[in-house]
């Protein structure tokens, strides 16, 4: 009995080591994505490996767990939520392509734009209304396309190229 | 889902997050395996445990049932008035 339990534990480790193996690099993008962090030079995302690190811990133990169903998903969830629990932890820019975001809208443009998971999922998954995950998303693709000003407290202001560029309505886009 | 409906914009900024992937460290495969494998430990300690005193306190329950028989009327305490002596 328990040592068909070890054989079981020892084939469940190799099938995780194996998703880790596949999937680990762009669940480690993502995290930097989330904790702001640059992807590079190794050292320089301490962060994002931490929040990978325990967001996989609790994968491998969900591993053939009630949940079931795709191993990327659960652990992109965990990933998610982890991140959405202790969201105020990264608020400080790190020197990523999203520091200029806050923590929530760092979460929603992942989820929706780089992972593309769909809105009614992304709204489930994170507790939100939906009109409020799109309204997010949107502040942040805008935010993102206006040009990056270092100094200056508000990215938000409506005056200058920044504001016109993101006052757009849809459907303007060149 | 669905990639027809896809704003412009959108598009762009996913291209601008879809960089290179960083390097994996090597033993976070193992250090998973490590800290799950002890929180999936201490999971079935836990229900490991529950069952067992749920079954403990099942049979408890069919000994006392047993020996006690509470289903049956009470004999009565009660002596009746002695009536004619």
């Amino acid at each position: 009995m328990a040592e068909r339990a070890t054989h079981r534990d020892r084939l469940r480790a190799l099938e995780f080591e194996a998703f880790v193996a596949g999937a680990g690099g762009r669940l480690l993008h993502t995290a930097t994505l989330l904790t702001g962090e640059p992807s590079h030079p190794p050292g320089a995302y301490a962060r994002a490996e931490r929040l990978l690190h325990a967001a996989l811990a609790r994968t491998y133990a969900d591993w053939d767990g009630p949940h079931g169903g795709d191993p990327y998903d659960l652990a992109r969830r965990e990933l998610a939520l982890r991140f959405a629990r202790e969201g105020r932890r990264h608020q400080r820019p790190r020197g990523g392509p999203l520091d200029r975001l806050t923590p929530v809208e760092r979460l929603v443009l992942v989820l929706r734009v780089y992972e593309e998971v769909g809105e009614e999922q992304t709204a489930a998954l994170l507790g939100l209304p939906g009109d409020r995950v799109r309204a997010v998303c949107a502040r942040a693709v805008a935010a993102l396309r206006a040009p990056r000003r270092d100094a200056g407290p508000g990215r938000a202001s409506s005056h200058g190229r920044a504001g016109q560029r993101a006052a757009r309505g849809p459907g303007a886009a060149p | 889902m669905s990639a027809g409906r896809r704003d412009p914009r959108e598009e762009q900024v996913r291209r601008m997050l879809d960089g290179p992937h960083p390097a994996l460290p090597p033993d976070l495969a193992a250090w998973a395996v490590l800290r799950g494998g002890r929180r999936l430990r201490r999971r079935r300690a836990v229900r490991r445990t529950a069952g067992l005193l749920l079954a403990l306190a099942l049979s408890a329950l069919l000994v006392w049932a047993g020996v006690e028989q509470p289903w049956e009327s009470e004999p009565a305490q009660v002596t009746p008035p002695l009536q004619g002596w």
